[in-house]
């Protein structure tokens, strides 16, 4: 990234008699932002953060008692606790791998002439952009075991998706991946359209074989735009809240974030969940540093 | 591609060809099924195997419009011959129209939900986008102490969980009265866009020429009149683009809108599965609702293909 700097103005111009300092005009324009951030994001931490230290049941009229760092003991001893992060890395992994199989497999194979390529690209981008509360929500229709499309192209008689323990959060992994791998693709067909030619044309004359060209000359190449599709598909699906809030209410799909909202908007256990946030922020926070050292490093290209 | 083919090419590209199409067809049949059940007859929406060819009709709008009750009598032919053709349709499904004492029909909860989905987003996109851009040409063109630093934070606010924010935001929202408002959701979603806003629209002025503004400056504008002049035209398709996405990603919003608005400021995707609820639910109706909402987002998505790259990617990757 590079700072741009503007020629000074001649304090003597008219120009800069009339108008405001480049300084006055850079506070004015920057400032409310880091404000407005400050207030309705930072804030409202310092505010939880307090609370993460208390009893405080915000469905109770009772005062907040310190209770010091108990909560934070509490949930780390919680074997419940546990299975919902256990629960998410596991949706994570099913769930990005899944996206990066396809969103790059399907990149590939629109890496060539294709008849129509930019309509139909655009066609398989429209799934990212919908609403994933909504499209989960139909896609329990799709999932329905009798009257279900799925089963029935797939002839699987009456299989269960959702309401099935073990087989729920595939379900909605595969709901994500649909909703998802065009995102990886987007990112993948940039990087490959990048991969200069004279390289492949390189490894013809060398009579190099497919797999070879491929590890060798593509992957490498594409790499690190796959690498940002990775990390930031990795955070969001760390936070997935509304597809799996929606599709089903399985013990064995409670993520993370629907722990969190469970115990803070059902359970009031307001404190505790302040608490378990904190947590939760710090590991985001983690991730939000390794991802946009990426950006950078790809900008920089 | 290579001018000489050889014939396995050709047969790769085929194949190619071959499993593009049916790529294509999986990603988009789940859409299909949307918008194809939210023209079925109610009795067709869940039959076993499932219903592909049908006669489309359009009670499931009427029906997502306006209020209904079950119909316990059939209605006599006199009052279905003075029925208009919608509320036929109505009939036709089993179910009426329920109407005022002066026979007036009401409107179900689906279109104040659609309405306060378009004001929320609309508003919250017009600020995020507004101080966006601000902020990015102030980051832009002048020097500030830490600025990557900064950066980092603006970046970093969008990254929070909304559950995280919401529960600290919930109280103070409670304890200042915003909690089920329309200004509450905007002021949410503004700080939410804002982020993004900023980072974007900074790759958008980053790619304009500081020359224009320079002569401009020298031709005796001020600083303010060059920006206002000279980069805003400049950058107005940055603008455009900036502003989908801001829109686009509040009108798909769901955590927020579920934790903090309950009747009033409730928009469309908190509303729509609650519509399920218990019992047997009319998924043509909750099809014709989905359909309706995801329309504008289908049409952005065409108008805005050349950006979604950038967009997705927080302006980082530019083809």
């Amino acid at each position: 990234m590079t700072t741009l700097t503007m020629t000074r103005l001649d304090p003597q111009s008219r120009a800069a008699r009339r108008g405001m300092s480049d300084i006055s005009i850079r506070n004015l324009f920057i400032i409310p932002t880091i404000l407005f951030l400050i207030i309705f994001n930072i804030f409202p931490l310092l505010y939880s953060l307090y609370y993460s230290f208390t009893d405080f049941r915000a469905s109770t009229n009772a005062p907040a008692n310190w209770v010091g760092l108990a909560n934070y003991r509490e949930l780390l001893n919680d074997p419940f606790i546990w299975t919902n992060f256990t629960i998410t890395a596991k949706y994570v992994i099913v769930s990005v791998a899944g996206q990066v199989v396809v969103g790059f497999g399907v990149a590939m194979l629109l890496n060539r002439d294709i008849p129509f390529k930019g309509l139909i690209t655009t066609l398989l981008l429209l799934p990212m952009m919908l609403s994933m509360a909504v499209v989960g929500l139909f896609w329990k229709l799709l999932y329905d075991p009798s009257f279900g499309i799925i089963n029935y192209v797939l002839g699987l008689g009456r299989f269960e998706w959702l309401s099935d323990p073990d087989m729920a959060l595939y379900a909605v992994a595969i709901t994500d991946i649909w909703m998802w791998s065009p995102f990886v693709m987007l990112l993948s067909l940039a990087g490959l359209s990048a991969v200069p030619k004279h390289l492949y044309e390189a490894a013809a004359i060398d009579r190099a074989g497919p797999l070879y060209t491929f590890f060798r000359i593509t992957l490498p190449l594409v790499a690190p735009i796959l690498m940002i599709a990775i990390i930031f598909r990795t955070m969001e699906a760390f936070k997935t809240f509304d597809i799996a809030y929606i599709m089903t209410s399985q013990p064995t799909t409670e993520m993370i974030a629907i722990r969190l909202y469970k115990m803070a908007f059902q359970e009031w256990q307001t404190g505790m969940s302040c608490a378990f946030a904190y947590i939760v922020l710090i590991m985001v926070v983690a991730i939000t540093n390794i991802y946009v050292k990426y950006l950078n490093k790809v900008k920089e290209r | 591609m290579a001018a000489v083919q050889t014939t396995s090419e050709r047969a790769l590209n085929k194949v190619a060809i071959i499993s593009v199409l049916i790529v294509t067809i999986i990603f988009l049949a789940p859409i299909y099924w949307i918008v194809s059940t939210s023209f079925k007859p109610r009795n067709l929406a869940t039959t076993v195997p499932p219903t592909i060819v049908f006669e489309p009709e359009i009670s499931p709008f009427v029906k997502l419009t306006l209020r209904r009750s079950q119909l316990r009598e059939q209605p006599t032919p006199e009052e279905y011959a003075a029925a208009p053709w919608w509320e036929r349709l109505v009939f036709d499904g089993g179910e009426k129209i329920v109407r005022s004492g002066r026979g007036e029909v009401q409107l179900s909860g689906y279109p104040s939900r659609f309405v306060n989905s378009l004001i929320i987003a609309i508003t919250s996109t017009v600020l995020a986008v507004a101080m966006g851009t601000f902020t990015a040409y102030g980051f832009s063109r002048f020097k500030m102490p830490g600025e990557q630093d900064w950066l980092f934070f603006i970046l970093s606010t969008r990254m929070l969980p909304p559950v995280v924010v919401a529960i600290p935001m919930f109280l103070m929202y409670r304890a200042v009265g915003l909690n089920d408002t329309h200004v509450g959701l905007i002021i949410l979603y503004t700080a939410f866009n804002l982020s993004f806003s900023v980072w974007l629209m900074k790759g958008f002025i980053d790619e304009i020429p500081k020359e224009y503004e320079e002569a401009a400056l020298v031709d005796g504008y001020t600083r303010m009149e060059a920006f206002f002049k000279v980069v805003l035209p400049e950058a107005a398709t940055g603008i455009a683009a900036t502003a989908v996405f801001c829109f686009i990603t509040a009108w798909n919003e769901y955590a927020f809108a579920l934790i903090m608005t309950r009747r009033d400021a409730q928009t469309a995707p908190p509303f729509i599965p609650s519509q399920v609820g218990s019992g047997l639910p009319d998924w043509t109706v909750i099809a014709s609702g989905t359909f309706l909402f995801l329309l504008p987002v289908a049409i952005f998505t065409f108008l805005l293909r050349n950006h979604l790259l950038r967009g997705m990617s927080f302006g980082a990757i530019r083809k």
